[in-house]
């Protein structure tokens, strides 16, 4: 077994060596620019892009002419939420989207509210999930978007997509979903989710970094976007800018092999997964999964080790590659927006940590992280003053604390 | 997070891991900072009234790896200095010995407020005569 082990699949993959086999080619032999319509450099280069246009839409039930090629999943949901706004301001101003949603819209949205458009952001549930009959009661007869994210990023939750697809649909609503960390993990087709366009990226699935797509719907209702970025036109002048073709044929075989193995990897993963939460509260009291279990990424868990602080614990097992909510893992130095939003309280946003299975992923690595994490929380919960207090029957929320 | 290797010996070896009788009159418990801010030390000092000096320190921490070696680095100060001695300690004094990084200076404040505390709390039960717990306080 190699150390450090990685269980931070989140928050980007390792490229699988069948896509990158597939994309070396195109560094070097076909290095055309996919625009050149004039000789055979152009044409392998368009060729390959058509290609992964294909496997892409495939991934997700669309066809190919719908799918536009990005950056990334933050430029797709700029685009898409900011392409919208733009296009349908005459028929309304207003945005519905989340509070748990990736910064990549949120920020957006609180851009767009800057420049006079309004946007609920509606609160989750204690699982994580919105309310819909609290998405129904922020509609009004301004609304033209909502943008709720498939899978959240840290906890796995999976929102009731197929049904804001059908509240949308009977609105007249578009309907837009971030599923960076859905799509290749679960099955999703636009049709049946009626979803009018959908975010994705390469790195969350065994692609490149620096690759994405927005899925656009072509009919029923036929999605418009203003540009954001002009230039020559690219990608039905949605997207201008020479495609990235080493990175989009990536994205391509990476989504390809998603849509073949998904049903056997997310199994694998889905029973690993179990037996790391059922080993972890087999061995330690007090620890609480963040989130619903059961709407819930197959490969995806998210723990607060009650009583222990997140950036503590991940010192004690810096051989395991996890990620934190606590403030001291994060650069604003606040707990994990995410977390806070299950009203749960802030202790149990700094005392989480996050675990992302992935397609390298071992029993053998697992075995390893859940001896080690046992240890290290019984160690530092020896070490802290409130598991101490709640064992002497303290009530910590009768407490009245000293705030710095 | 690039820690000082003073940080990861403390993280991982802390002196004086404990708790000392709140009931007894010559020890003196701080409990500072907050659980919903990612960090909360409890500090006890045990005094000599005879002599004046801490003849005794342990701490418990939840928090980040510098908050644990700030109050370990405390305990281990605090050690045969005098009450007045022990007030002397400046927060400055942990960051320099830890090499903290700046977003790192609050522990130390924490720890300095957690000195300050347990020996506040051990200066008041010397006054009445009765224990009291300084810092957090159950709600009547």
């Amino acid at each position: 077994m190699k150390l450090p082990i990685y269980l931070d699949y989140h928050a980007t993959t390792p490229v699988d060596p069948r896509v990158l086999e597939a994309m070396l080619p195109y560094f070097t032999e076909h290095f055309g620019n996919a625009a050149s319509r004039n000789h055979a450099f152009g044409w392998a280069a368009e060729e390959a892009v058509d290609t992964a246009r294909k496997q892409v839409a495939d991934l997700i039930g669309a066809s190919a002419k719908e799918i536009i090629f990005t950056s990334g999943a933050t430029e797709s949901n700029n685009l898409a939420i900011k392409g919208v706004a733009e296009m349908y301001r005459e028929k309304g101003n207003h945005i519905i989207t989340c509070v748990t949603e990736h910064k990549a819209v949120i920020d957006t949205c609180k851009k767009l509210e800057k420049q006079g458009y309004r946007v609920t952001y509606l609160a989750v549930q204690k699982d994580g999930r919105i309310s819909l009959d609290e998405l129904k009661a922020a509609i009004t007869d301004k609304t033209i978007l909502i943008t709720i994210m498939t899978a959240n990023n840290e906890i796995g939750v999976i929102q009731p997509i197929a049904e804001i697809g059908a509240i949308a649909k009977e609105k007249g609503i578009l309907f837009h979903t971030d599923a960076v960390q859905a799509t290749g993990k679960i099955p999703f087709d636009v049709n049946a989710l009626k979803v009018d366009l959908v975010s994705l990226s390469a790195h969350k699935m065994y692609g490149p970094k620096g690759v994405g797509a927005l899925y656009v719907r072509r009919r029923n209702p036929r999605v418009l976007l203003a540009e954001q970025t002009n230039g020559g036109g690219h990608e039905r002048g949605m997207r201008s800018g020479t495609l990235n073709v080493t990175g989009i044929v990536g994205l391509g075989k990476a989504a390809e092999i998603a849509k073949a193995e998904m049903a056997t990897e997310s199994a694998r993963l889905r029973a690993m997964r179990d037996r790391l939460n059922a080993e972890l509260h087999k061995n330690l009291d007090e620890i609480f999964i963040n989130g619903s279990v059961e709407h819930r990424l197959p490969h995806s868990l998210n723990i607060s080790f009650a009583y222990v602080e997140g950036e503590s614990l991940l010192m004690g097992i810096n051989d395991v590659a996890v990620s934190s909510g606590s403030a001291c893992t994060s650069a604003s130095l606040e707990p994990s927006y995410v977390l806070k939003a299950l009203g749960a309280g802030d202790d149990l946003a700094h005392s989480s940590i996050r675990f992302g299975l992935g397609r390298w992923t071992t029993d053998e690595e697992l075995d390893y992280v859940i001896e080690k994490l046992t240890t290290v929380v019984r160690r530092l919960r020896e070490m802290s003053p409130l598991y101490e207090m709640v064992k002497e029957g303290v009530d910590l929320s009768k407490m009245q604390w000293t705030a710095h | 997070m690039a820690y000082s290797d003073k940080v990861i010996d403390h993280y991982e070896n802390p002196r004086n891991v404990g708790s000392l009788s709140k009931e007894d009159a010559n020890v003196g418990t701080g409990l500072v900072g907050a659980p919903e801010c990612g960090d909360v030390m409890k500090l006890q000092v045990k005094v000599n009234p005879v002599t004046g000096v801490i003849d005794d320190a342990k701490f418990k921490t939840f928090g980040c790896g510098s908050a644990i070696a700030s109050s370990s680095l405390a305990t281990e100060w605090l050690k045969g200095k005098t009450v007045e001695e022990a007030l002397a300690i400046k927060n400055t004094d942990i960051v320099e010995e830890l090499a903290l990084p700046p977003v790192k200076i609050h522990c130390s404040v924490l720890a300095e407020d957690a000195i300050k505390a347990a020996i506040a709390d051990y200066k008041a039960k010397q006054e009445k005569g009765e224990p009291a717990l300084a810092g957090a306080q159950p709600h009547a």
